[in-house]
């Protein structure tokens, strides 16, 4: 087969090489950073990003942008809180009520996207002060906790492997992420919601003169996206064992950092879900290594950017050359 | 015998999957306009985006004024008097004409600090008198009409003092006075010196405008001949080496036929006014007129792509009202676009993505999957009955040549078993092989019972084809001619009408 065709395996094959050249260069220089827990605590710091990062996958491979997901995040947990700490909902109603939270908001940003024709990154940008303020209000700025419903904190912190597997004690939120990204890699690949995604990425007044109702599918795709960071808002709550309103702004730019470092292009039409969770996992590696290395955590970020714009440059050396 | 300017000799240039160059040679010499033919495919513009720089050469060499050269970025080729008009015009719309000339090289007040713009409107004025050239060095791109937008690119080509001149299927939007216009242009420079590859699939202004022919093939150099010392059909055998499928003219449709579309009192802004007819089933319907007649514009609005702003169009006899495309395509609607790159295809996506765009409802599983066996399947089918070129059907479109694509997009059409078909010039910028193939499908489809809306800029074409036709001038509908009583005068008369 010809390599240069397959341009989405080669660029999965160069992020991977990029995590391995990473675990490798740690694992020489400490020694504690092979170790089991520690891989296990960089694979559950990458949980909520990674399914946030996920869910902008499909957004971006649009070519828009959705700058929202770290306040809807947010809303999206403190709306969990509502639910099963307020109201006594049943704990998965009140998962459920989380995620559809999220789903309304990619709602609401795809709706202004798709059919009042605001650019993305507007329409997200409003929707992001939108759920920061709501997130707020609802919660009268103070953290909703679920000491009511104990078998909440199990959603991301309990383990079914390690009941199922003695000794493989993996966090269901590390569970719930590589969940997410087999059904993220279904729906691009598989389903007709994907092969739009990309048709509409890559050339969007084609796809729409081929009788495809782009408006639609946009709107479908934001709400998809708002599904899948309602459920990492669902999963910060459960870790953290409360809704703390006045985290998770920030966190859309990270999640964006991972999409790219996956390869995803933000100009629309390329992308793959396998990338992202690469990209995903190398941003908490890098963290996390560095940490182990005692580098203080100013540092650390100033190192992540470099790293952004190197792999994002080396990225671009390739395809010119394709 | 005049100086050389260029000879290429050897080239080869391999592509993912594809041997797009095979040893070509090529030779310009100096005040020579040197036609560049070949099917699509066959490596034209890949041979000049070689000479321009756009793409590197495998092998062979390249001489340049008698010295060997490497040029491996358009910015060198350009420095050393190379220049390329492209089809798709590249003029930033929201600059002013001088200022898209000069884009770059801005001419400066005393510090460097300030543009001059008297200074660059001087300079722009005096390279249209060299051009002999009427236009307005202040006025913005965007209220220019292609032809004249045209110009502006040739004006900046030569502002780069190019010896050599490279353009890319020139006159494929100009109407037979702006032709006439350029080619004014194209004698000019040619008796300054300067030399010109014409790359062009329209036979008659070959003949008219140009010294020698190359021939390139599949990749391959055919053969170099004076203009003057070949008939239209030796070349056309060189170009495809088989038997070119002809039609006789068409039957007319008797009028008992059930009628399909009915457009009645269609207008748009300024583009359309009071526009109505009607198409049969089976029928070829064919719509004559300038460039800028609204033909294009027509077509959209049928398409759903635009609003009409008054009017009803009837889909079998009911009435629809279309919010897009989308609903245009479930009245059995298909448009293939006369921009095939923007509008037809994702260039992006494998063969059978594009083949399979417009219907994936079809290709669903019961649980919502998508049946990618069968789409292949489908796709196969295409490419086989189209005669597609492509190595397979994973392959993206991008790597197929423009006649390959203008099939996969008939392809998407053929897919989703539209009954109305509207084809946008659906020959332009497509070699005469495949241009024959093209009309025999539309024959074929036409007596499956699909009917047919075809806009054509080339009356051969027009007359050829249809059983009917409607000219177009100015957004309205200058008159009807059926397929016996339509000639190339009267059409042009009815498309001149309203001027």
């Amino acid at each position: 087969m010809n390599l240069q065709l397959k341009s989405g395996a080669l660029q999965q094959v160069l992020a991977l090489a990029s995590l391995v050249v990473l675990l490798v260069t740690f694992s020489i220089s400490s020694g504690n950073f092979f170790q089991f827990s520690n891989l296990i605590g960089i694979l559950l710091s990458t949980a909520v990003i990674g399914v946030l990062a996920l869910g902008s996958t499909f957004v971006i491979i649009t070519g828009g942008i959705d700058l929202s997901v770290g306040t809807v995040m947010t809303l999206s947990a403190v709306m969990t809180g509502v639910f099963i700490t307020f109201w006594g909902l049943p704990v998965p109603v009140g998962i459920l009520g989380g995620i559809l939270t999220g789903a309304l908001c990619g709602l609401l940003s795809g709706t202004a996207v798709a059919k009042m024709k605001i650019p993305p990154f507007i329409a997200t940008l409003a929707m992001m002060m939108i759920a920061k303020g709501l997130a707020l209000i609802i919660s009268g700025a103070k953290p909703i906790y679920f000491t009511e419903a104990e078998s909440f904190a199990n959603i991301s912190q309990g383990s079914v492997l390690g009941s199922l597997i003695p000794g493989f004690d993996i966090p269901n939120a590390v569970l719930i992420f590589f969940i997410a990204a087999i059904l993220g890699f279904l729906i691009l690949s598989k389903t007709i919601i994907g092969r739009y995604n990309v048709a509409l990425g890559s050339n969007e007044e084609a796809t729409r003169l081929s009788g495809v109702n782009v408006g639609y599918w946009k709107i479908v795709i934001y709400t998809l996206t708002g599904a899948f960071t309602g459920l990492a808002g669902v999963m910060m709550a459960s870790r953290l064992n409360s809704a703390n309103p006045a985290l998770g702004a920030g966190y859309e730019l990270e999640a964006i950092a991972a999409v790219v470092l996956g390869g995803t292009s933000l100009s629309g039409g390329k992308g793959t879900i396998m990338g992202t969770v690469i990209g995903a996992l190398i941003m908490s590696v890098l963290t996390n290594g560095l940490r182990i290395l005692s580098v203080p955590q100013e540092w650390q970020t100033v190192v992540v950017g470099f790293v952004i714009i190197l792999a994002v440059y080396a990225d671009m050396l390739r395809r010119r050359k394709a | 015998m005049s100086e050389i300017l260029v000879h290429m000799e050897g080239i080869t240039k391999k592509f993912p999957g594809v041997m797009a160059l095979n040893g070509c040679r090529f030779e310009l010499r100096k005040g020579e306009v040197h036609a560049l033919m070949g099917e699509n495919g066959a490596g034209k513009s890949t041979m000049m985006k070689i000479l321009t720089g756009v793409y590197q050469k495998d092998e062979g060499s390249i001489t340049y004024k008698g010295r060997t050269v490497e040029i491996n970025h358009p910015k060198a080729a350009q420095d050393a008097g190379i220049s390329m008009i492209h089809q798709e015009l590249n003029l930033a719309p929201d600059l002013t004409v001088a200022q898209n000339i000069y884009i770059g090289r801005e001419p400066r007040r005393k510090l460097g600090l300030f543009l001059d713009e008297k200074a660059l409107n001087r300079q722009v004025e005096a390279l249209f008198e060299r051009m002999g050239l009427v236009m307005d060095p202040s006025a913005l791109v965007a209220d220019l009409t292609v032809a004249r937008q045209q110009m502006v690119e040739i004006a900046k080509a030569l502002s780069y003092n190019a010896d050599v001149l490279v353009m890319d299927e020139p006159t494929a939007a100009l109407s037979e006075a702006e032709i006439e216009d350029l080619f004014r242009i194209i004698r000019q420079l040619r008796a300054e010196g300067v030399g010109i590859v014409y790359i062009s699939h329209r036979m008659d202004e070959i003949k008219r405008i140009t010294d020698r022919i190359t021939v390139m093939r599949d990749g391959q150099y055919i053969a170099t001949v004076p203009t003057a010392e070949v008939s239209t059909q030796d070349i056309i055998s060189m170009m495809v080496g088989r038997q070119i499928y002809d039609t006789s003219k068409p039957e007319g449709v008797s009028r008992d036929r059930e009628t399909v579309l009915e457009v009645q009192g269609v207008s748009r802004g300024r583009v359309l006014s009071d526009v109505s007819f009607t198409l049969k089933k089976g029928e070829i319907l064919g719509v004559a007129g300038l460039v800028g007649a609204g033909r294009t514009e027509l077509a959209r609005v049928i398409f759903g792509a635009d609003r009409p702003d008054a009017g009803e169009i009837r889909v079998h006899g009911q009435p629809v009202r279309m919010k897009g495309p989308h609903d245009a395509v479930r009245h059995g609607i298909g448009y293939l676009s006369e921009d095939r790159k923007r509008f037809g295809c994702i260039v992006d996506l494998d063969v059978k993505s594009n083949v399979a765009i417009a219907s994936y409802r079809r290709f669903l599983k019961p649980a919502g999957w998508m049946d990618t066996g069968r789409i292949r399947q489908e796709a196969e089918r295409i490419v086989d009955r189209l005669r597609v070129k492509t190595p397979h059907v994973d392959q993206e479109v991008k790597f197929l040549s423009g006649g390959n694509q203008q099939k996969v997009v008939i392809g998407k059409w053929l897919t989703r078993d539209c009954d109305i078909l509207i084809f946008d010039e659906p020959t332009r910028g497509i070699d005469v092989g495949a241009k024959s193939e093209i009309y025999k499908l539309l024959n074929e489809l036409a007596a499956q019972g699909k009917s047919i809306i075809m806009i054509s800029s080339e009356l051969p074409e027009i007359l050829r084809m249809s059983h009917r036709i409607i000219v177009m001038c100015e957004g309205r509908i200058t008159g009807e001619l059926g397929h016996e009583e339509a000639t190339q005068e009267n059409i042009m008369q009815l498309a001149t009408a309203a001027m």
